[in-house]
């Protein structure tokens, strides 16, 4: 990528000293001007996000009072804990699960929203993408009250079918699934926004031709829409999975981790251990293990997104 | 011969336009039924904020209907719009959100003005750069970032664990590389004759920037500057990491742990605090939505 920026540059460079020095000089100066309107986003990015980035590599490798260097003792310690194995099945279940809902409901809804005639699709959208825009910790509070385990409003509706009372984060499958339910009430907003984007970037000849063709309505989604929509869905199902596997308000809240760590995923866990439970290098230890699945999918986001650059 | 098969053809014509638009109108039955559900869905946890917040706490105690309110009463609205704490969380939030929604702007603009147009050696790798930076996530960094400013306060003597403004540090790393990246893709949308003319009439780089890209780009901006608002007012983890005096935290973080005492949660005043809390970011929504979406779409098409 350096080079492909590099060489107009230098070639362009090259010619205006042949040709002007004055032409060399502005170039020069554009150079610095631009680097000096870059400075404070690359201080801020190293200051702030790299250097303490490698900072928890380093801490991760120190004792509890962080005074001796004991390698990888830390993370021998999380390996033989079963608390450690229950925090990355959960935060695998939690995050793949959500994701999928997420991603379904999302898909589902932009095409009702898309089949409701052009001047209703404001109001509908507005109202649907509400979720999204009220801040996670506050909602989650809500969500909190209705799953209350005295005055649940849910077990109160719920009773007059004959079914619960049902303890929402009382037991550990129950608090799983709430805690599910509300990142997918949370999140599935922004799949339809995505998605809604997407169907109507979808050419209607497309469908047209399909619908002459002798199409039935699922091989239309099959063979039209979701080829012409499979790089939005994909790169918004990846960035959803680092979003939702790196949660933390909702659990936070909702459970604090409970019943028994039964909810904890590696954000919730790293907080406990490393803030509220003073043992900072376990705590950074712990966040460490969100990397790799965040490194992979970052890899197939930039993957797609350049794809779409050299499609456009 | 030709009576017989214009006959033919006119019926079956019909029968074949009504049909499709009976299953249209079907479909569409069937998308609202659905879109009300959905809806449903949706804004019942806001629903039962407001339900909530409008209670008695004697009626909310009562084994009444709980999705109805039978004597609606101000009093958690009074209570907490009056009470020092609250105003004093509510102004942290404000001024953190203003001052990083500034912060972000001055950085990023200029950042993705440089990057969009005035390429530079490493300028691809650095746009790059941006957007992988905003692919971490603030859960990997609070830690190392706690540890971080714990040491500067142990070395300089300034104290900032502990302070509403070291918020101002931590929040543009959440808030820049988005900004910067939706930026650039705006920028780049510009056609290039406009910042031409404009070098060649003999502006400077700043100029352009101010002039031109700014404001024919300013929808671009708007989104911009609406998202760094909201991820500021609803940033979570980071207030409840380095702040903890009462003075000090800002609404999310003040709602939780001051409204919840122990075990006594008084809902009443939980709730109305937290649709105090949604109500700027909802504001902004309401009138502003198409700015909004923009912003939320732009981040993954753009580039």
């Amino acid at each position: 990528m350096a080079d492909v920026a590099l060489h107009p540059n230098r070639v362009q460079a090259t010619k205006a000293t042949r040709r002007r020095n004055g032409l060399h000089n502005a170039l020069r100066r554009k150079s610095t001007v631009a680097f000096l309107m870059t400075l404070p986003l690359i201080l801020l990015v190293a200051a702030f996000v790299i250097y303490p980035a490698f900072y928890s590599l380093h801490l991760a490798t120190l004792n509890k009072s962080m005074t001796k260097f004991i390698g990888l003792g830390n993370f021998e310690f999380l390996f033989k804990r079963d608390t450690f194995w229950l925090v990355v099945k959960q935060s695998c279940i939690f995050a793949i699960s959500a994701v999928i809902f997420k991603a379904l409901i999302g898909f589902i809804v932009a095409h009702f929203v898309h089949n409701v005639p052009a001047n209703k699709q404001r109001r509908w959208r507005g109202m649907l993408l509400v979720p999204w825009v009220i801040p996670p910790a506050m909602s989650t509070l809500a969500w909190l009250w209705l799953f209350d385990p005295s005055y649940s409003a849910f077990n109160y509706t719920l009773s007059f079918f004959g079914i619960g009372p049902i303890p929402w984060t009382g037991d550990a499958n129950w608090a799983r699934f709430s805690v599910i339910l509300v990142n997918v009430w949370y999140g599935a907003p922004f799949f339809m926004i995505m998605y809604l984007a997407a169907l109507k970037s979808v050419p209607e000849q497309l469908y047209e031709a399909a619908a002459i063709d002798g199409a039935n309505w699922w091989q239309r989604i099959w063979y039209v829409t979701l080829p012409m929509m499979r790089n939005i869905i994909a790169i918004t199902t990846l960035f959803s999975l680092i979003v939702t596997f790196a949660n933390f308000d909702i659990v936070r809240i909702l459970t604090a981790g409970g019943p028994l760590d039964h909810t904890h995923i590696f954000a919730t866990w790293a907080f406990r251990i490393g803030i509220e439970g003073s043992d900072i290098p376990l705590g950074a230890s712990v966040s460490l293990f969100m990397v790799p699945i965040l490194a992979v999918a970052a890899i197939f986001i930039l993957r797609d997104i350049s794809k779409r650059g050299n499609e456009a | 011969m030709s009576a017989i098969t214009i006959d033919k053809a006119g019926p079956s014509r019909k029968v074949k336009y009504g049909s499709i638009s009976r299953d249209r109108a079907w479909a569409l039955r069937w998308s609202y039924f659905f879109l009300v559900l959905f809806a449903i869905f949706s804004l019942t946890p806001p629903l039962y904020m407001l339900i909530t917040s409008l209670k008695s706490s004697a009626e909310i105690s009562a084994a009444t209907n709980p999705w109805w309110v039978y004597h609606p009463t101000l009093e958690n609205y009074i209570g907490l719009l009056t009470s020092n704490q609250f105003l004093r969380f509510f102004w942290n939030s404000a001024w953190v959100s203003i001052f990083v929604v500034t912060i972000t702007m001055l950085i990023s603009v200029p950042a993705a003005f440089a990057l969009a147009r005035m390429k530079f050696w490493g300028s691809a790798t650095l746009a790059t750069g941006v957007f992988l930076t905003y692919l971490i996530p603030d859960t990997l960094l609070f830690i190392p970032l706690f540890k971080m400013f714990v040491l500067i306060g142990d070395w300089t003597g300034i104290q900032l664990i502990n302070r509403w403004y070291v918020l101002l540090f931590i929040y543009p790393t959440l808030t820049v590389p988005f900004c910067t990246w939706i930026m650039i893709g705006y920028f780049a949308s510009i056609p290039k004759e406009l910042d031409e003319a404009a070098i060649i009439d003999g502006a400077s780089w700043f100029q352009t920037l101010t002039r031109i890209f700014i404001p024919v780009a300013l929808p671009g901006l708007i989104a911009a500057t609406i998202f760094a608002f909201t991820v500021s007012w609803a940033q979570f983890l980071y207030p409840l990491v380095f702040t903890t005096s009462t003075d000090q935290l800002v609404l999310p973080v003040g709602i939780i742990t001051t409204l919840i005492k122990g075990d006594v949660f008084n809902w009443g005043q939980i709730m109305t605090g937290a649709l105090l809390g949604a109500a700027p970011p909802l504001i902004i929504y309401a009138f502003l939505m198409d700015y909004y979406i923009a912003g939320l779409t732009a981040g993954a098409t753009k580039g």
